[in-house]
């Protein structure tokens, strides 16, 4: 029996071993959206072309959309962009922008320069909104359904793959 | 088994060139290799130029097999009384892990990749490594981790050899505790560094990576006081033998936990999951197999020598349980983020809240018991004897708290506990040294010569323990009696923090040799009489770009004066931000003095008088007790 | 742009030649307060760090967020639960009491309990063996001696 509670530190050490190695595979620094599930922030916001305009959370609710949060200082928004351009000619939902802490000027050029696949882009100077919605790193993404519910979350540029196998199957089923 | 000294040698003449190599890539600027150019630049000063060759993670994986090839080398050289069997084993156990790591850096990690073209300019050294601080830390801290692998090398030889015994534990002692003593230097030295670089005054945020050098520490610190035992009394074989295999493990871990990308630190290398998989796989293989070995050889150990429930062993064996258990904690805070993402649980912070609240009532028993330790007797102590001879160092370390919370100004609760921690230990050394120069019955004037008599490994402990105190001490009132202010400050203002004067004298621009600086200038008085004129600035170094804040500190025996630049305000004014802290620097003098005690410890007679008598076949399996 | 807005603790004050500089922040106290929280919260884009230290955008805008509701006369609780509806319980640093996390915050109490009635329960199982089980005692005496 001696030899069984020698044991037990091998055994110990090679549950922490598994977990060490399922931890290779996380990332530690990324953020689970704690929104999913639940209704979307309210928010009013002008728009970026027209600041006489404003859009609101009612006013898009009955409709299936993405919200996509980008800035023209950031770097990823430029990889993650052309997809977005490409994915808006398919017309399967409509694409809002988020502009976030950035100068109206700034942001008009940066769509001007590398295309505009928004049907609208909301401007939050001050990133109030962004922080309603749990956004800490640009670009993300959001898939909001008809009853303005948050249903899907991407930290990071979207891709072609992620596209493909999460956000088209979603919004398809979102709507109906 | 007559090559292992051989092949020690061999091993540490040929790494040692491989280092040498590096840092002449550096010292030359040959940007042709990729880690110099990432790591270097040059306008680089000489002394970072040097430093860089371990600012990056294939440089420092180099400083670590060069400090296991120099602790291989003097284990080799200082080895003349141990079997030749032993010897052997011992090397081969550290050999075989040298061997681990340098395949880690063949396969994954090569500081001598080129870049071809060679780029004209290095991406040089990140600003936050160009300090002093990054000359002596690393180099410190490495010879600590590295130098547990000696201790767990002994134990796998006593295992696989099956002498494991009073003579193995003092072999084994002299060299854990060499190596514990630099690893506290160079946690000292890390947490002195934060603290004067960060800007913000802090120097302990539990992050991954200094927890990383806490475990081992808290482990080592277990077995040398294990050791101890073991060498006196022949007891707690067994459990020292696994001691000194988690130390190592637990350096091997910190290695993985710092490099894998697992854990998100301030202090963590570039990851990558392959080089992480590579040093999971190896720590399996040497941990695994060590816990296989001792799983297997460790029932056949034998009890060693009797003691009774009330002991100086029994104390020893309690503060070996409130360490285990208090690295246990560490280790369940870092890695509890990580168990639940793996288990789809969510994510989770876990932080110094966390930490503050369940570190420190672990180790308030642990100070309690250092104190009534070192007076207990082995194998059989009495309860009411320890208490009276501890009473006196009760009631002045009550009386000391309680008087200096009141002439600090303030008493609480936890403050008044810190201090009775620290006061009671300083009592309770007084008390022993008392008792053994003079004893009852013996006069005073032979008191001198009784305190020469004192071995030093007793001296040191006293020392350490000593260091315990001032480093309990310097914690408790920074942190309950530390003052923090900040001020909206034009030229010719000033504010006053508990009677200093901080007056603003506006700031100059200056170039440094490889970043553009803006510094202020603060003057110091205290009763109208001047104390310090201090500079905090703000740098942009030319080639990062990323802008840096430096505190100025002006360092006392009783607190330090501590200013940064908070950022520029309209009207030319600057918010600066202004602390004094009360015996800060007792924290790190506290743990040189813990250091110093090992040391002193290890020089002790004992150790080199027994290598002229010890025949060179001595291995009993009962030795009995050592005197 | 960057806005660092730091606390005043105390303030004792007297003229002293040239103006005496004001504090920093309109209102020490409630700074105190989000100085107090903001080292509970995470900075989210740093590497491990805390919002009242880091010098990032996001924890220069969340201190601002804090303040505010601070200022509105919310309590901390409050404001931890506004971060963890947006963020989850991953911006806390003093991870929450929950189902989840009862090892984590029992875990090292019950580690420290379970050590030491292990280490009672071996030492009286050894009190209770023969005397043969152990090493032979040469001489009891010189184990005291100051060499110890």
């Amino acid at each position: 029996m001696k030899y069984a509670r020698a044991l037990v530190p091998l055994v110990v050490f090679l549950g922490l071993v598994w977990f060490l190695a399922a931890g290779l595979w996380l990332d530690p620094k990324e953020v689970p959206s704690p929104l999913i599930g639940k209704p979307a922030p309210a928010f009013t916001l002008t728009r970026l072309d027209d600041a006489a305009q404003s859009i609101r959370r009612e006013d898009m609710l009955g409709k299936v959309w993405m919200l996509n949060v980008w800035a023209s200082w950031c770097v990823a928004c430029r990889e993650e962009h052309p997809v977005l351009v490409e994915f808006a000619r398919k017309k399967l939902l409509p694409i809002y922008g988020l502009n976030y802490k950035d100068e109206r000027a700034a942001g008009l050029k940066w769509i001007a320069n590398f295309g505009n696949p928004y049907d609208a882009s909301l401007f939050d100077q001050d990133g109030r909104v962004g922080i309603d919605f749990g956004v800490y790193g640009v670009p993300e993404t959001f898939i909001i359904d008809r009853e303005g519910v948050v249903r899907f979350k991407q930290i990071g540029p979207v891709t072609p793959e992620v596209l493909r196998d999460r956000i088209e199957p979603l919004v398809r089923k979102l709507n109906g | 088994m007559a090559l292992a000294r051989p092949c020690a040698y061999t091993l540490f003449f040929l790494v040692t060139l491989a280092f040498a190599c590096l840092m002449a890539s550096f010292i030359r600027h040959d940007f042709s290799v990729l880690y110099v150019a990432s790591n270097s630049n040059s306008a680089l000063p000489i002394e970072y130029r040097i430093a860089g060759v371990w600012g990056g993670h294939e440089g420092s994986l180099l400083l670590w097999v060069q400090m296991l090839s120099i602790w291989m080398l003097a284990v080799a050289l200082f080895s003349r009384h141990l079997p030749q069997a032993v010897l052997a084993r011992i090397l081969a156990v550290m050999g075989l892990i040298a061997v681990g790591f340098l395949l880690f850096m063949l396969l994954t990690s090569n500081p001598f990749d080129r870049l071809f073209p060679a780029p004209m300019e290095g991406r040089d050294l990140n600003p936050l490594l160009q300090d002093p601080g990054m000359v002596t830390h690393p180099p410190m801290l490495y010879m600590g981790y590295v130098g547990f692998s000696v201790a767990f090398a002994f134990a796998l030889a006593a295992l696989i050899g099956g002498n494991l015994d009073a003579t193995w534990a003092r072999w084994t002692r002299p060299w854990t505790t060499v190596a514990w003593a630099f690893l506290t230097i160079g946690i000292a030295l890390g947490s002195s560094w934060a603290y004067y670089v960060l800007g913000w005054g802090g120097w302990w945020f539990w992050d991954p990576v200094e927890n990383a050098s806490l475990m081992p520490w808290l482990l080592g610190t277990a077995l040398i006081h294990s050791l101890a035992v073991t060498e006196k009394r022949n007891s707690f074989k067994s459990w020292t033998v696994l001691l000194a295999i988690l130390a190592f493990s637990f350096s091997l871990l910190g290695t993985f936990l710092v490099r894998s990308g697992v854990l998100s630190s301030v202090h963590a290398f570039a990851t990558d999951p392959r080089r992480g998989l590579f040093i999971l796989a190896f720590l399996t293989v040497v941990v695994g197999s060590s816990f296989a070995l001792y799983a297997w050889r460790a029932p056949s150990v034998g009890l060693g020598a009797r003691f009774a429930v009330l002991s100086k062993e029994t104390t020893l064996l309690a503060n070996n349980v409130l360490l285990l258990v208090a690295a246990g904690a560490v280790m369940l805070g870092t890695l509890y983020p990580l168990l639940l993402d793996a288990l789809g649980m969510g994510k989770l912070s876990v932080g110094p809240p966390y930490f503050d609240a369940v570190f420190l009532p672990l180790m308030a028993p642990a100070v309690f018991l250092m104190g009534i330790g070192p007076l207990a007797r082995w194998k059989e102590a009495q309860a009411p004897d320890l208490a009276q001879r501890l009473r006196w160092a009760a009631g002045v370390a009550v009386g000391c708290a309680l008087a200096t919370g009141w002439l600090a100004g303030e008493l609480h609760l936890v403050a008044t506990l810190g201090l009775l921690m620290s006061f009671w230990i300083v009592a309770s050394v007084a008390t022993d040294l008392l008792e053994r120069v003079h004893p009852a019955g013996s006069p005073w004037a032979q008191a001198p010569a009784r305190m020469r008599q004192i071995p030093r490994a007793l001296a040191g402990m006293m020392l350490a323990h000593v260091g315990v105190a001032v480093f309990c001490f310097g914690v408790t009132m920074v942190k309950a009696y530390e003052v923090e202010s900040d001020a909206k400050m034009a030229t010719g203002d000033s504010t006053t923090v508990r009677g200093y004067t901080f007056t603003f004298r506006g700031t100059r621009e200056y170039s440094g040799p490889n970043y553009e600086a803006l510094q202020g200038r603060i003057d110091v008085t205290q009763g109208g009489r001047e104390v310090a004129v201090l500079s905090p600035e703000k740098r942009i170094y030319r080639v990062q770009k990323n802008p840096m804040t430096q505190a100025s500190i002006d360092s006392g025996l009783t607190r330090d004066l501590y200013v940064s630049l908070g950022e520029p305000v309209e009207g030319g004014a600057w918010i600066v931000r202004v602390y004094v802290k009360p015996f800060i620097d007792w924290i790190w003098g506290g743990c040189m003095l813990m250091a110093l005690g090992g040391l002193l410890a290890v020089a002790d007679r004992r150790y080199r008088r027994k290598q002229a008598t010890d025949p060179v076949a001595h291995a009993a399996p009962l030795a009995g007790t050592a005197p | 742009m960057r806005r660092l807005l730091f606390i005043a603790l105390f303030a004792w004050a007297w003229v002293a030649g040239a103006k005496e500089a004001p504090s920093a922040a309109q209102d020490p106290v409630l700074e105190a307060r989000v100085l107090h929280i903001a080292a509970e919260l995470r900075c989210l884009v740093c590497q491990n760090q805390t919002i009242a230290d880091s010098h990032a955008d996001l924890a220069v805008d969340l201190r601002r967020q804090v303040r505010e509701m601070l200022q509105q006369g919310r309590s901390d609780q409050e404001v931890f639960d506004y971060m963890t509806a947006r963020y989850g319980d991953f911006v806390l640093y003093r991870p929450p009491v929950r189902s989840t996390t009862l090892l984590l915050w029992f875990g090292p109490g019950a580690m420290a309990v379970i050590g030491l009635v292990l280490l009672v329960l071996v030492l009286r199982r050894r009190s209770r063996m023969p005397a043969e089980n152990f090493d032979k005692e040469e001489s009891d005496a010189g184990s005291n001696a100051p060499g110890a």
